[in-house]
């Protein structure tokens, strides 16, 4: 199925990606600005299912790179995200037929949007995480085992690279990264090319119409005086795990990582338990008191209790109300294979993965 | 030394007279539509005996850019090509202030990087282009905005120097002056600063010579009051007239923590329509650490953090069930409640009713339910505070303002319920004992917690005195350390910010 993007569409979406961050992936604040501005000239956006792929069609994954304080400095515009499309077309010998996001969680989410605009190639409902994950290899397409490379990056001044080819999903990263940091911390990368068929088979299908429709049905919910909390956890079949009071915020970083703990106190009828919820750069563990109620692949979704937007673990701060709700992760991430990749061990806990929806 | 405080509401405009930490006096009067005259009434009523400073609150430059009246034309000049051209100057502004603001919008070369290299070199060529079209299409206000300027702040200050050489009118508003991290945000303050300019030189102008009238001599200085509760001199005031942004509500809590003897804790302030809840911390209101709407408009100031209630003395009662605002007779309270002859059973009417209060002049009105309005209107106030609370032990809750009849002494999670003494007046008392502040908000590197917080707290004590405070008594009221993801070398966001008397 097909279908047009519009303005509210595009409002939707930014609402959506950063519930769906799970307190990482940076505000989609700034992209979504930038997509108002095309939106309100009329373009609109195509967004096509995955099963309507060819499967030889060629579909470029965007996604950049970067500290999100650089991208609140330093304003991505929309032509970069094109340019990087176009040079992996270039490097490629054969022009893309579609682009997809790698990240639908956060500010990544608005990447193949901005590649649209200006290639006006169509958009694949879909993308490689179906949340934020703090490194660029968590991806469905690095747990189906799929080639890791070629990888295109530019930044704003022209700088432009390819890297042709990496032993690891690992290694791309790794290597990314360094020239990432080299480029002041922010570039736009277009990563490796993927099949119709490899989308089909291995991307997380239809996540940006299911990040559009979170943010609908919260604004319908302001509208009507609803509770949009509640609306979020019926629109994702998630479940409201805790409501409480923001009373520390513990950071850190290590290896390049925001780290740390936020820690809850309950309020209605949660009052007088505690939540704990660790954080590398999103929220990955929840423990009600001694005992782990979510963790990583499932997400861990931190909303302001009055008015559903969602709080990131940069923002997150003294005082706030908040509702803690979990959804669960498509069953791929929580296969073996998916979680040497994505579960709390991958990321340096020793623990089992809890779904927070039983 | 004695000092007055003034603060203009929307309704009233408030005096205190002090003679250092006591209440000598205290006035209220309307608030008149030219401001001045009911600045003047304060300033007449009080003694004029030994003043060493007044101290205005105004919320006028708020309200001018809310109305969008008596704003002046803006150039706009972003340092930051080859990024950024898809976010130009004015973006996500509010279609009618921006075409109210909107002068020439140009972008050049040049920025900054996170650790200080140059993202560019400054274009110089085409500031001086910039400059002459900003001169030919008399925008004579003009902002200079630059990717992160608060790291090096050399790039703005250049293309300023360059823009008065080629435009010798124009008055510059260079972001990193009111800035924090976030360009769009810090050009967006920028921004609403730059379009107050012209309304800035005439109200300053006028609020001095109307101390001139009075006569209080040479040795009185004037300050307003900004944002954060401090002081703000007059020739800043007329380069940074946005710093006065919200310092109403924030003249309130000082006042109230002052009056109160509370320096840790929860004020309410509850008026004729909104209760208003603030939390306090060393003395000062806690600051809301989000993105800020002024106007439509995002900014990344510091404003007090704020919980608004729809609940004062004018609100009206419903019935089946009941409940309480949140519309509110408000200003019309002496002629629309009950007790004052009206028809609008109030949340004042259930007050006096209840006996719990007296105004001359009424007659307990018949709400046999007065009690149990008066338990449900306590029971809201409770709920509000508990909101802003950070911990569930037991704080003290200072109630000011005509309101405070509709807290309960006995809460949950409250202490002591306070209060003081000239609470109707807080916000002025509130000016009066405004200080001197300095502050810093930058990237660190290569540093550990302890030496990027010293060397922030050293910066900011830099910034005080250069203000004026007195250096022996500057104190750190706040401190916040921000490791920053995917940068590498152990980098920080720290943001400081100290306070001291007046030298």
């Amino acid at each position: 199925m097909t279908r047009d993007l519009d303005a509210t569409d595009v409002n939707d979406l930014a609402v959506g990606a950063w519930i769906i961050g799970t307190g990482g992936g940076g505000n989609p604040y700034l992209n979504h600005l930038n997509m108002q501005q095309i939106a309100a000239t009329g373009t609109q956006f195509e967004l096509i299912d995955p099963q309507d792929l060819d499967d030889n069609a060629q579909v470029a994954v965007v996604s950049t790179m970067g500290a999100p304080l650089v991208m609140q400095e330093r304003l991505q515009d929309a032509r970069d995200v094109a340019r990087v499309v176009e040079m992996m077309g270039d490097y490629l010998g054969s022009p893309f037929d579609a682009v997809m996001a790698t990240e639908i969680g956060g500010s990544n989410a608005f990447q193949p949007l901005m590649a649209a605009a200006h290639l006006g190639l169509p958009i694949v409902d879909a993308d490689a995480m179906g949340r934020a994950y703090p490194e660029a290899q968590m991806t469905s397409f690095a747990i189906g085992g799929l080639q890791p490379w070629p990888l295109a990056l530019v930044d704003p001044r022209g700088v432009e690279a390819v890297i042709t080819n990496v032993p690891t999903w690992k290694w791309m990263e790794r290597a990314s990264r360094a020239l990432t940091i080299e480029t002041g911390s922010m570039a736009a990368t277009c990563k490796a090319p993927r099949s119709g068929a490899e989308v089909k088979r291995w991307g997380v299908a239809n996540s940006m119409s299911f990040a559009i429709q979170l943010g609908a049905r919260v604004r319908e919910a302001r509208a009507a005086h609803e509770d949009p909390v509640a609306a979020i956890c019926a629109a994702a079949e998630g479940q409201l795990i805790f409501t409480g009071k923001i009373v520390d915020v513990d950071r850190r970083t290590t290896g390049g990582f925001l780290r740390g703990t936020a820690k809850l106190d309950g309020l209605d009828e949660y009052s007088g338990h505690n939540v704990e919820l660790d954080f590398q750069n999103e929220w990955l563990v929840a423990r009600l008191g001694d005992e782990v109620i979510a963790t990583v692949p499932h997400l861990i979704c931190l909303l302001d209790a009055t008015s559903g937007e969602a709080i990131g673990t940069e923002t997150a701060r003294y005082g706030q109300r908040v509702a803690l709700i979990g959804i669960t992760a498509p069953p791929l991430f929580s296969s073996p294979e998916g979680l040497k990749y994505v579960g709390p061990r991958a990321m340096g806990y020793d623990l089992e993965p809890v779904d927070p929806c039983p | 030394m004695r000092r007055i405080g003034i603060d203009v509401g929307g309704t009233n405009t408030d005096g205190a007279l002090l003679d250092g930490a006591e209440v000598v006096e205290t006035i209220k009067t309307p608030t008149t539509d030219d401001v001045l005259s009911g600045i003047q009434t304060v300033l007449e009523g009080v003694s004029h005996h030994d003043i060493g400073a007044v101290v205005i609150g105004t919320t006028q430059f708020t309200n001018a850019v809310v109305q969008r009246s008596k704003l002046n034309q803006v150039g706009f000049l972003r340092i930051g090509l080859p990024a950024g051209r898809s976010l130009p100057p004015l973006v996500g502004w509010p279609p009618d202030l921006a075409e109210v603001v909107r002068g020439e919008t140009l972008m050049v070369r040049g920025g900054i990087e996170y650790d200080g290299r140059p993202f560019e070199q400054l274009d110089e060529q085409a500031v001086i282009e910039a400059a002459h079209q900003f001169a030919d299409q008399g925008n004579n206000s003009v902002v200079v905005a630059g990717s992160f300027s608060p790291i090096d702040t050399r790039q703005e200050d250049r293309a300023a120097e360059i823009i008065a050489e080629h435009h010798p009118k124009a008055q510059v508003t260079v972001s990193h002056r009111l800035g924090q991290l976030g360009l769009l945000e810090r050009e967006n303050a920028a921004g609403l600063n730059a379009c107050l300019l012209e309304l800035a030189e005439s109200i300053i102008s006028a609020f001095a010579s109307a101390i001139d009238k009075i006569g209080f001599g040479s040795r009185t200085r004037l300050f307003l009051t900004q944002n954060n509760g401090t002081l703000l001199q007059v020739k800043e005031a007329a380069k940074y007239p946005v710093l006065t942004f919200a310092s109403g509500p924030t003249n309130s809590m000082r006042g109230a923590a002052a009056l109160g003897g509370v320096s840790d804790g929860l004020v309410v302030d509850v008026g004729g329509t909104t209760a208003d809840f603030g939390a306090l911390v060393s003395g000062y209101p806690r600051q809301a650490n989000a993105a800020v709407e002024v106007g439509g408009v995002r900014t990344l100031f510091q404003l007090p953090d704020v919980l608004s209630i729809g609940l004062g003395g004018g609100s009206r009662i419903h019935l089946n069930p009941l409940r309480l605002g949140p519309d509110s007779v408000g200003q019309r309270l002496s002629t629309e409640a009950l007790a004052f002859g009206g028809s609008v059973p109030t949340l004042t009417d259930a007050a006096i009713a209840a006996g719990v209060l007296n105004v001359d002049g009424t007659s307990p009105p018949d709400l046999p339910n007065a009690d149990e309005v008066l338990a449900y209107a306590a029971t809201m106030i409770a709920g509000g505070a508990d909101r802003m609370k950070l911990s569930s032990g037991e704080v003290p809750l200072i109630a000011v303002g005509g309101g405070a009849f509709a807290v309960s002494d006995s809460m949950s999670g409250i202490s002591e319920v306070v209060r003081p003494d000239y609470g109707d007046t807080a916000n002025a008392i509130g000016a009066a004992l405004a200080e001197v502040s300095g502050g810093v908000d930058r990237v660190f590197q290569g540093m550990g917690h302890d030496e990027a917080v010293a060397e922030a707290i050293h910066i900011a004590t830099e910034d005080a005195v250069a203000s004026v405070a007195d250096p022996e008594l500057v104190e750190v009221i706040e401190v916040e350390d921000l490791p920053l993801a995917y940068l590498p070398g152990d980098a920080r966001r720290v943001r400081a910010r100290v306070v001291g008397p007046l030298k």
